[in-house]
Parts: structure tokens; C-alpha cells; sequence
């Protein structure tokens, strides 16, 4: 060890330059064979390429009731609210983080108080904004276990995050924001296109 | 031994210093002659890695790592491969068993004082095994592609999607597509049965000599080098680890073994904290299980993630969580600095730090219970309180470990 020290105190000036520019060299080298190797964990083409909009015949959907589909992997919600369920919509805005959607986490068509293009449809992702969970429709009034307060909405199960029936999340619950409205629209009464705003831009 | 078998070695040897490393890490290794109980941990840690390398092996034979046959194939190999269910269960038993061993060995080291000085290096290549020991948990518990799997991979990468700006694309990155999928499963397999088993072998290889460089602790938390005969230069208090510590150690693990033996043969699943219920379900990618906990020696750290539900300064809730859970292990790194006490073992500490390291247990078990509970709003104010406990335990050790009344050390170790 002693003797590499001595051999460093003694490096001339020509010596150093070699050392380092050969130091600087083996680094881009090795930043450079590292490239490949981390991009190829990137998403493949083929992973880009799946995740087309899917159409959604929502005619037999019932108020109150959920459906539930599959886009780019990923749970997506639709939900008839009965007239009920929008009434409750108004009065849990005192409890809410971000009542009037204020977060980019929809659509410019859906920053309303419904978060919807028809009022009684709800598109929304059924991910949690917390940690990724799919939260659980929960349209019992008042349960036990959610307390007297509540009027129907999403729980999740993992974190105990809640969100109302427009899935707009509660203050104080690990979840961030609401929950993410994808891009959707009405082909025609009854057929929904969930990921992409018109047939052309699919 | 015959002459023959001499000049065997002899060639060996004159080529390879296999009886010199022998002496200095076997015959001529000197430990304290005091080791208890409690200095069982790490001979049996390395006995479960064995287990772990040699029953992972064989269940790669049988294994697909492809999101449409994992489940099927781990199923086959409970029902259709010979003795597949005992290796199974041997290696499921033994994922269990390494965090009881080693969190039993880590606390050991927190009643001695054995990560203080000099052996605060040998404390930091342990505490990078335990980081790399729960990627191996946490890797190879998705394997199964049971819905315990799925969702408690999702919960943990979703994680890094709290990291600000580059959150998103590293998410991506890590699962190789926009969502956990086979794409994900397929590389975490090769994690779990090449990245990190070579890694965990090179970590305790070199936590081995660390140790062997300077020395074992003992529980009075004395150097037995400072007092060494001054003919023999050997220390007083030390024996050499072969044999009086390997038949030790031999005993440990034939009391160890009937344990495991008993677990794996009639209690594998262990009321479902081993093996959890929602696995034996494929994953559903549509719908998370009514109750998702994980396995658990991770609840302790899953009760910190969820406990946070305000945001505080400008960073919110769900930041803070992930904050706080990774602190709440990697906090483990800074106890060599953070005791100030003048004695190392809890034997001549002051009440102060006994009633704090009882305090710290107490918390660490019942922030482990809460993690594997629903959460309610009782559950989240305990998994706080108890957070705070947890925490207030290593950041106000500096002062309580200072103030408290020690007792004198002793020149020789105890009984």
C-alpha cells in the first residue's frame, strides 16, 4: 500500500495526464457498454404497442351497478349512478382533498363536480393513487366499519384510502389524488370508447 | 495421519494456503469464551442460505417464469414432482426462518453493543445482507403469480412512482412495461435466482472476514484482543472456534432443525403468515383481495408505509410513507454513531437504554401485528404512536445513551 503512495507522490506531471485521460476513457467506455443493458429493461415494442382503446357496450348497465373492464392492463370502472348517488356528491365536498378536481388527474371534459361527460356515468380507473390497489365499490350508507358519515364510494382495502362516488379522494387518507379518469367517449348511446377521445385518434 | 496424506497437503499447500486459512479461520480464530444462547444466529443464518441455494435450485428444474404458467407450475410441483412439496416447503419454511434467525442475530448485536466500535464495518456489510436478504424475499414471494403476489408487487412498485419527476419512467423501467406483468415477473425471476443469491453469497463472505478481522463481541461487550497472554499472544479469554464453537454451533442446529422439520411437516403455511391464504388464488389483475397484507417479517415496515396520512411541508402523505418505511430500516445503519453509552453491552448499561431497547421491541412487534390487521382509525392512530416509539428509540439515543448510569466494565469476561 505504502508503495503505491510513494509512486503517486512521485507521478509527473505527464504521468498524471495519462492516468487520468485513461481514467476518463475507461469511464465513458463503461457508461457506454452500460447503455444497453438499462434500456433494454425499458418497455419493449411490443409492451408500447398493446393497449389499443377498447369499446364497451354499457346498454344492459344498471343504475347503481359497476362494470368492470380491462384497458392497457389496468382496471377501469364504469358506474351508473342512481340519482342518489349524485345527491351525495355535494354534500362530501367538505371531507374531500380536492373537491373541485383541481389535480390533473382527468380529462378537461371531466373536471366537473361528477368528473363525467353524462353526469350518472362514471369512467374511472380503479387503481388506487396511493400505492396501486384496486379499492373496493363500497355503496353500502353508513357501514360499520367506514363509519356513520359515509354515503356510498370506493374504499381501499390495503392502505384504507377512500374516495367518494366521483372518485375524489377524502383529507387525511394515504392517497394523494384522485382517482385518474382515462381518455373515453360516447361512439353512440350505449358504446363507450375507454383510451382514446375519437374513433380516428385510436 | 498417514505420511502419504502429509505430502498431499503438502503439494497443496505450496500452491494454495489451505491449512493457513484453515488455522486462521477455524483452529486458530479465537472467540470469547462466553458466547450464550444468543450467539447461535449467524452459524444457523448461514445454515438456512444453504438451504435456500440448494432447495432454489431445485425448484428452478420445475419452475416457468411466464405470468400464464407460474402459478400452474408451482402447483405441479406441489402435487406431480416427487418430494416437490417438501422442497417447497423447505424453502418457503426456510424464507421464514432466515428472517427469525437473522432478526434474532440483529438483535443480539443491538443487547451487545456489537456494531460499536471497531466493528461498525461489520455492522454496515451486515445491514447490506438484510437489505439484500428482503429483495430475495420480496422477489421470490412473486414467483407463485398468486394474488398476494401480484398485488403486494404492485403496492411496492408503486412506490417508486412517489419519487419526484423521474418516479414514472423508473416504475416502467423496473417492470419493463406500464404495468406488472409477465414482462415483470420474468425478469424478477432472474433477480431472485442470479443477481442476488451471487450477491448475498460475495455479502457474507466478506462479513465473515470482517469479522474475523476484528474479532467477535461477547456478551460483556469487552476486547478479549486488549488482554492477550504475553507468551502465546493468544487472548485469555479465547477459545478457538474448532472445535469448542463448530460442536456448539452442531448442537444449535440439531435443536434448530426439529423445529423446522416441525413447521415444514405440520405447519407450512403457519395459520397463513409463511404462506398467506389469497395466494392459493391466481393473481387476478381486475380485483385486489378484500384484506392484503404481506408476509410477516415485512409488516413492521408496512404499518410505517400506511401510518402516515397527512402531508406535511410540501411533500404529501404518500411520499412520506415510503419515507418513513425505507428509514425504518435503513436506520439500523447509524447506530454505531448514534451510541454514545461508555459501556457496549447491555449488561453494565444504565436503565435508560434497557427500558428503551424493551420500549423499541414492544413497538417493532406490535407495528409488526397492526401490519398484518385491516386498518381502521384505531389501528392507524397505534401504527403512529408506535411509529414514533420506533423511531425516537435510534434519534434520541445520542442523549439518553449519554446521560444513563453505566456500570464499570469488567477486565475479564463473565459467565
Amino acid at each position: 500500500m505504502a508503495d503505491s503512495f510513494s509512486i503517486d507522490s512521485k507521478m509527473s506531471g505527464r504521468r498524471r495526464f495519462l492516468v487520468a485521460a485513461t481514467s476518463v476513457a475507461g469511464g465513458v467506455a463503461g457508461a457506454g457498454i452500460a447503455t444497453p443493458f438499462i434500456l433494454s429493461m425499458m418497455p419493449s415494442e411490443r409492451a408500447k404497442a398493446a393497449g389499443a382503446p377498447v369499446e364497451v357496450d354499457i346498454s344492459k348497465l344498471e343504475p347503481g351497478m359497476l362494470l368492470m373492464v380491462e384497458w392497457r392492463g389496468r382496471v377501469v370502472w364504469i358506474l351508473d349512478r342512481t340519482p342518489a348517488m349524485l345527491a351525495s356528491l355535494e354534500k362530501v365536498e367538505s371531507k374531500l382533498a380536492d373537491p373541485n378536481s383541481e389535480k390533473n388527474q382527468q380529462p378537461d371534459y371531466a373536471k366537473n363536480r361528477t368528473r363525467s361527460i353524462k353526469p350518472e356515468i362514471l369512467v374511472v380507473e380503479g387503481i388506487c393513487t396511493h400505492l396501486g390497489c384496486s379499492p373496493v365499490f363500497r355503496k353500502d350508507i353508513a357501514p360499520e366499519d367506514l363509519g356513520p358519515d359515509w354515503l356510498g364510494g370506493f374504499f381501499c382495502p390495503c392502505h384504507g384510502s377512500k374516495f367518494d362516488l366521483a372518485g375524489r379522494v377524502y383529507k387525511n387518507v394515504p392517497a394523494p389524488t384522485n382517482l385518474v379518469v382515462p381518455p373515453h367517449t360516447y361512439l353512440s348511446d350505449n358504446v363507450l370508447l375507454i383510451g382514446a377521445e375519437s374513433k380516428e385518434s385510436a | 495421519m498417514s505420511k502419504q496424506n502429509n505430502s498431499f497437503l503438502e503439494w497443496i499447500d505450496k500452491r494454495f494456503p489451505l491449512i493457513s486459512t484453515w488455522k486462521e479461520h477455524f483452529t486458530e480464530y479465537y472467540a470469547p469464551k462466553n458466547f450464550n444462547f444468543w450467539y447461535f444466529f449467524g452459524s444457523l443464518a448461514l445454515l438456512v442460505l444453504v438451504n435456500q441455494l440448494i432447495t432454489g435450485i431445485f425448484l428452478t428444474m420445475s419452475y416457468k417464469p411466464d405470468a400464464s404458467l407460474a402459478f400452474a407450475s408451482v402447483e405441479y410441483i406441489m402435487r406431480d414432482v416427487e418430494f416437490g412439496w417438501l422442497i417447497r416447503y423447505m424453502h418457503s419454511t426456510g424464507a421464514s426462518m432466515f428472517f427469525v434467525v437473522v432478526y434474532l442475530h440483529m438483535f443480539r448485536g443491538m443487547m451487545y453493543g456489537s456494531y460499536r466500535k471497531p466493528r461498525e464495518l461489520l455492522w454496515l456489510i451486515g445491514m447490506a445482507i438484510f437489505f439484500v436478504l428482503m429483495s430475495l424475499a420480496f422477489t421470490g414471494y412473486i414467483l407463485p403469480w398468486g394474488q398476494m403476489s401480484y398485488w403486494g408487487a404492485q403496492v411496492i412498485v408503486s412506490m417508486f412512482e412517489a419519487i419526484p419527476f423521474i418516479g414514472e419512467t423508473l416504475h416502467n423501467w423496473i417492470l419493463g412495461d406500464f404495468m406488472l406483468s409477465d414482462a415483470a415477473l420474468n425478469r424478477f425471476f432472474a433477480y431472485h435466482v442470479v443477481t442476488l443469491p451471487v450477491l448475498i453469497v460475495v455479502l457474507v463472505f466478506v462479513h465473515i472476514i470482517a469479522l474475523h478481522e476484528v474479532g467477535s463481541n461477547n456478551p460483556d461487550g469487552i476486547e478479549i484482543k486488549e488482554n492477550k497472554n504475553p507468551q502465546t499472544k493468544i487472548p485469555v479469554d479465547g477459545i478457538p472456534f474448532h472445535p469448542y464453537y463448530t460442536v456448539k454451533d452442531i448442537f444449535g442446529v440439531v435443536v434448530f432443525l426439529i423445529v423446522f422439520c416441525g413447521i415444514i411437516f405440520f405447519a407450512p403455511e403457519m395459520g397463513g403468515y409463511f404462506l398467506e391464504h389469497n395466494n392459493f388464488i391466481p393473481a387476478d389483475t381486475l380485483k385486489t383481495p378484500d384484506h392484503i397484507a404481506p408476509v410477516w417479517y415485512f409488516t413492521p415496515y408496512y404499518s410505517m408505509l400506511r401510518a402516515v396520512t397527512v402531508n406535511f411541508l410540501w411533500i404529501d402523505a404518500k411520499l412520506w410513507g415510503v419515507f418513513l418505511m425505507v428509514a425504518g430500516v435503513a436506520i439500523f445503519c447509524f447506530l454505531p454513531w448514534l451510541d454514545r453509552s461508555p459501556a457496549k453491552s447491555i449488561r453494565y448499561k444504565g436503565p435508560i437504554f434497557k427500558f428503551a431497547l424493551a420500549l423499541f421491541v414492544i413497538s417493532f412487534f406490535v407495528l409488526g401485528w397492526l401490519g398484518t390487521q385491516q386498518p381502521t382509525p384505531l389501528y392507524t392512530l397505534l401504527a403512529q404512536v408506535f411509529s414514533v416509539i420506533y423511531f425516537a428509540f435510534f434519534i434520541l439515543m445520542p442523549w439518553y445513551s449519554k446521560i444513563d448510569k453505566t456500570k464499570p466494565e469488567p477486565k475479564r469476561v463473565t459467565k
